[in-house]
């Protein structure tokens, strides 16, 4: 506790998650997340807890599953094409109100892409990307400390209301080293007892994790819980933060890396005279779209800009609608936005 | 008596024959009587040949058969 | 004329681990003998009360409903995967999975020979009929070349979807796996061998030994078109010609 280290976003994470008590992690190994592999492989067996590079990531999502179901907190790391994989996995967590977490470095796509910073999973993280009327709570660190503060309330989260929570981290933060003064390990004694745990049926009636039933009367009431707890987390957990908004003409929402670079690209605006803010979501599910609403009505311009083709932008206008101006700014790829490139794309909205 | 008998739940029993064709006694046979399920369940056609050796029971799949047999009393030394 | 069974000794009953559900299996399904085999395991080793079982997709999708344990339903194939999160989590609970030839052999590819080859120490049931029965009698990785499926209906043709495969001839190649066998329940004394083989697969998990691997030939007489009986037939005469009875490995 107290300890200020330089530390690379990967192992931040890692090491975030075992101070939270991560008692089991799964992970086949992709770039650019594989130093997150690393620190566990070299950390998990050392504190006695459970390492196991699987043999595919879909394998890993099964394994997440199974501990999952037992109580213990668990863990597995990957990229944008083993979280595709990953997707089925997800869907049977969700849907069996298992708790987990589930880390995305997300890397250029689609396909196989390249191994260069993207935000274009925004939309198979917040929309589903697997099967069937679920969600999960979607995280997005700007920074190298906030992945690891992220990671500790996933974790929490994920047990407050079974669900599974995705850290949507991207190459870029994945990679790059910052000073962080790493949380304390939490006490797992504190935590509260799952009840619902597959952890053998002594003295009890068996708990069943299931997914399933055939009856469509049944299902759909398993369906409106699920429902209910999306309404309530909804309602309880949005998170999001603004940078110089209260006096903006126009602004900026970005999530996660972009975020970042938007904060240097207001010091150079507001030097240029132009009054620019930043709303900035970090639950991207779930959406802040009141607080982006409320904002919107106050400025001419929201300007999204992301590493993608558009697809948080989708989400801005729906909050927005005709309130302001909803311009798209993006770069694919795997290219990163520079300040520059941001400001001149600002520049063209200015009145 | 017979040194054992069989006690069918005809409910569970559905009428697949596996019982019929395991006993080496030829004691078990088609009732003829529908259960609920409209099975032809399985019945002690000759209970008197039965030896309570569980052939039976053992190839039911839906374990819709116990299995007695006759008490042997201990002989004294 | 009645009989007493008050003055007779109950020699064979239900096992106590398991529950009172009906099973959903078809009529001659020999599903229900293995169930109530792992049942009689859970009994002997008196273990239900740890014991976390792993129910896949297929006929067995119910598997979860037949014992007086813990359990989770899972996705298609990925059942030893999901044993081996269990079991890593939480070493302590006895952890067995049932699959048949598609969650295990097809689909499962990956996840069955990984599991095995890392040496989990959990119990792995394999029912094998050659056949999907569940989706309505595609062909299995397992249906024998000129069997008759509704994917494979004028007899499956090697040219085109290959040769059944022996999966646990494969698991048996592998370092870890410390007892791989091949049962049958085409007649009493396969049942009672079935039986010992399953037994001795939860005594291995039991022992800390490792994994454990128990193939069973079993029947589908709905999908292969013929009689319980007929069906049993055909294990004995056709089926245990392409896949061999026996123990492949016994390192226990």
């Amino acid at each position: 506790m107290g300890e200020r280290l330089l530390l690379r976003g990967n192992e931040v994470i890692a090491e975030a998650a075992i101070r939270a008590g991560c008692e089991c992690y799964f992970a086949y190994p992709i770039t650019p997340q594989a130093e997150l592999l690393e620190h566990m492989a070299r950390n998990m067996p050392r504190l006695g807890r459970t390492f196991v590079q699987a043999e595919s990531e879909v394998a890993a999502i099964s394994m997440v599953y199974g501990a999952a179901a037992t109580g213990v907190r668990t863990l597995t790391s990957s990229s944008s094409p083993g979280i595709s994989l990953k997707q089925e996995g997800i869907s049977y967590l969700a849907g069996s109100h298992l708790p987990a977490v589930i880390v995305n470095v997300v890397r250029g796509g689609p396909g196989l892409g390249n191994i260069a910073p993207s935000q274009c999973d925004y939309f198979q993280s917040t929309k589903g990307g697997g099967h069937g009327d679920y969600h999960i709570i979607v995280l997005g660190p700007s920074t190298v400390p906030e992945a690891g503060d992220l990671t500790m309330l996933a974790f929490d989260l994920a047990d407050q209301y079974r669900i599974p929570v995705m850290i949507l981290a991207d190459g870029l933060l994945g990679q790059m080293m910052e000073p962080v003064e790493l949380p304390a390990p939490i006490d797992l004694g504190l935590l509260p007892k799952k009840d619902w745990a597959t952890t053998g049926a002594k003295g009890r009636e068996p708990n069943i994790v299931l997914s399933f039933d055939l009856g469509p009367e049944n299902l759909k009431r398993m369906n409106q819980a699920l429902q209910e707890k999306y309404a309530e987390i909804t309602a309880n957990e949005i998170r999001c933060e603004e940078t110089e908004t209260q006096d903006a003409d126009i602004i900026i929402t970005a999530y996660g890396t972009v975020a970042r670079i938007v904060k240097s690209v207001i010091a150079m605006a507001r030097a240029e005279g132009i009054k620019l803010g930043l709303f900035r979501p970090i639950t991207l599910w779930p959406y802040p779209y009141d607080a982006l609403r409320r904002l919107s009505e106050r400025v001419d311009t929201v300007l999204t800009v992301e590493m993608s083709a558009g697809q948080m932008w989708e989400d801005v206008r729906l909050a927005v609608g005709e309130r302001a101006e909803t311009p798209f700014y993006g770069e694919m790829g795997g290219v990163v936005p520079t300040p520059r490139g941001i400001l001149n794309e600002v520049k063209k909205h200015v009145h | 008596m017979p040194k054992g008998t069989v006690v069918i739940d005809a409910e569970r029993c559905k009428g697949c024959g596996l019982c019929i064709a395991a006993c080496p006694q030829h004691v078990l046979a088609f009732s003829g009587m529908l259960n609920k399920s409209g099975y032809n369940a399985a019945h002690m056609e000759n209970p008197d040949a039965c030896v309570g050796c569980g052939f039976c029971a053992l190839t039911c799949p839906d374990i819709a058969i116990e299995v007695y047999r006759e008490k042997t009393p201990v002989k004294e030394a | 004329m009645s009989i007493d069974t008050a003055s007779m000794s109950k020699v064979f009953e239900r096992p106590a681990s398991l529950t009172d559900a009906r099973f959903t299996y078809c009529p001659g399904c020999q599903h229900g003998i293995i169930t109530r085999i792992i049942g009689d395991a859970l009994d002997e080793f008196d273990i239900a009360e740890r014991t976390v079982g792993i129910a896949p997709v297929g006929c067995s999708v119910f598997a979860y409903l037949w014992y007086k344990c813990d359990a989770l339903q899972v996705a298609h194939g990925r059942a030893s995967a999901v044993a081996t999160g269990v079991k890593r989590a939480r070493p302590d609970l006895f952890v067995f999975s049932y699959q048949g030839d598609g969650d295990f052999a097809s689909i499962g590819t990956a996840e069955s020979i990984h599991a095995a080859n890392r040496g989990e120490n959990i119990t792995v049931i394999f029912v094998n009929n050659q056949i999907y029965g569940m989706t309505g009698g595609e062909m299995a990785p397992t249906t024998l070349v000129g069997q008759h499926t509704t994917t494979t209906p004028d007899g499956r043709d090697p040219a085109l979807f290959g040769y059944p495969i022996r999966f646990s001839e494969m698991i048996a190649q592998l370092e870890a796996p410390v007892y791989v066998t091949r049962q049958a329940l085409f007649d009493t004394k396969r049942i009672m061998d079935a039986t010992t083989a399953i037994k001795k697969a939860f005594r291995n998990q039991v022992e800390g030994k490792g994994y454990s691997l128990v193939e069973v030939l079993s029947t589908c007489p709905t999908n292969w078109r013929m009689s319980p009986t007929k069906a049993n037939e055909h294990v004995k005469n056709v089926v245990t010609d392409v896949f061999p009875l026996g123990d492949l490995v016994d390192r226990g």
